[in-house]
């Protein structure tokens, strides 16, 4: 059986293990590399990114993290999920680690403080959603493919085995981005 | 409603800490907290000066947003509406509607249905969780007994809350009506955690941690993230114990990961018995 790994060191990481299971994956919290070695796919979730950094130093997984990624691995990030993917990261923290596995620029808060969050549905196929603080796309590589934009701003792509969100499909009933991301690269039957 | 309860969810498996000075706000960060709590006296103190305790100085959270790039909260006091839309208008990201602070209004809280910004409130029991979820609250918070360092309060509390929570889920129908009386909580709110086994809204666990094992300890009992106060800055080392609060909150299951973190940590701050502090500012709050 497909274990998809949920990375479990802060953030929304709990929905989106309900979401896999629900889809039909055995789902595995990820919080050390010898759970990392088991997995053949990983949901980065939504969080703060900067904490989410800093415990992926202590917790030792920063370079086996990197070495799957190079590997291939599919992976899944949606908002600070997508900020640690992403290749270049505007209004981050020095210390702050990013494993560009997508060639995006991304901006941390760039729509804003909580209060000026918002909820919309993509013409994608209706998928909701709303960002919290969430990153803004930038610059978008040539070999990254946008699959859903808001007010032109793109909000979900993908590059190889890499899909990235800036919102959030955990936080809604809808699984249908889940059941993509396995469809895509893991070869799984919805 | 899921937008405003969004911010709640990205803030799980985290440490909030409370802070008084950009500086203070600066260490929390470094250290991995996912939020600073702004206020102008941390609860220890505030239970030493005594006196009334109000909102911050709008210039003070306008300081530490500017130093921070992770969510901040701040407190107004229960049922002190004007001070909330304050707080609205300055862009805090969460309003904590705190029983630390002392009360504006001894009936009412606050409509929190009324404001764009999501609110956090404090419970010591389930019906108290349930009012406060029913008024508009987003996150609730374990009461503890917040600036003494002593997390018997918090334990009371988080057991209290996530006890009758289970004892719901096995209740039949007409004993749910009864639940709903004895709560004094309205009844469809009780009748949705008899059929999830969870409260509405994310559980974090505040007043009186002090450690990482405190931390752990919280989580472990079932709370989503926890809020440290006066433990970390009242410390010998904040720096130091901040960024070990964070690892075991991530860790709380992991006990060689716990006994490493908790080493060499310097001392934690004094702490306080329950039967030595006159005001409970848990009491506070209907």
């Amino acid at each position: 059986m497909t274990t998809v790994g949920v990375l479990a060191l802060q953030g929304a990481f709990a929905r989106h293990f309900d979401a896999l299971q629900r889809c039909g994956v055995d789902a595995l919290e990820v919080r050390t590399a010898s759970q990392l070695d088991v997995v053949d796919a990983l949901v980065l979730p939504g969080g703060e990114s900067t904490t989410i950094s800093k415990l992926l130093v202590s917790n030792e997984l920063g370079d086996p993290l990197a070495d799957r990624l190079d590997q291939g691995m599919p992976v899944f990030g949606t908002c600070a999920g997508m900020i640690l993917l992403a290749s270049d990261v505007l209004d981050g923290r020095s210390d702050q680690r990013n494993f560009g596995a997508i060639d995006l620029a991304v901006r941390r808060n760039a729509y804003g403080r909580q209060v000026d969050s918002f909820e919309a549905d993509l013409d994608i196929d209706g998928i909701a959603g709303g960002p919290y603080r969430a990153p803004g796309v930038e610059r978008v590589g040539s070999a990254v493919e946008v699959l859903a934009s808001v007010d032109d701003r793109p909000v979900l792509c993908s590059q190889g085995s890499v899909l990235v969100s800036s919102f959030h499909p955990e936080l809604t009933e809808d699984d249908r981005l889940h059941q993509r991301f396995l469809t895509l690269f893991l070869d799984l039957a919805a | 409603m899921r937008v405003k309860r969004g911010l709640a969810e990205m803030l799980k498996g985290g440490v909030i800490m409370d802070v008084v000075t950009p500086e203070q706000a600066r260490i929390a960060e470094d250290a991995g907290a996912v939020a600073v709590m702004a206020l102008e006296r941390v609860p220890a103190d505030i239970r030493v000066d005594g006196g009334v305790a109000r909102m911050s100085d709008p210039e003070m959270i306008e300081g530490i947003k500017a130093v921070t790039t992770i969510p901040v909260m701040a407190k107004a006091r229960i049922g002190h509406f004007v001070e909330a839309q304050i707080l609205e208008a300055l862009g805090v990201d969460y309003v904590d509607e705190s029983e630390v602070l002392t009360p504006a209004d001894e009936t009412h809280h606050i409509d929190k249905f009324a404001f764009t910004v999501p609110f956090v409130c404090g419970a010591t029991n389930l019906g108290e969780a349930l009012r406060r979820i029913s008024e508009g609250a987003c996150m609730i918070r374990s009461k503890g007994e917040a600036g003494t360092g002593n997390v018997v309060e918090a334990v009371r509390h988080l057991r209290s809350i996530l006890g009758d929570i289970r004892k719901i889920t096995q209740a039949d129908n007409a004993e749910l009506f009864q639940w709903a009386k004895h709560l004094q909580a309205p009844l469809p709110l009780v009748q949705e955690i008899a059929e999830t086994g969870k409260l509405q809204v994310p559980l974090f666990c505040a007043g009186g941690l002090a450690t990482p094992a405190d931390a752990a300890l919280a989580m472990q009992l079932g709370a989503e993230s926890v809020f440290v106060g006066s433990g970390i800055f009242k410390s010998d080392n904040p720096a130091l114990r901040a960024k070990a609060i964070v690892e075991a909150t991530t860790n709380y299951n992991d006990a060689a990961i716990l006994a490493k973190v908790s080493r060499g940590l310097g001392a934690p701050m004094t702490g306080i018995g329950m039967d030595a502090i006159n005001t409970k500012f848990a009491e506070r709050g209907w």
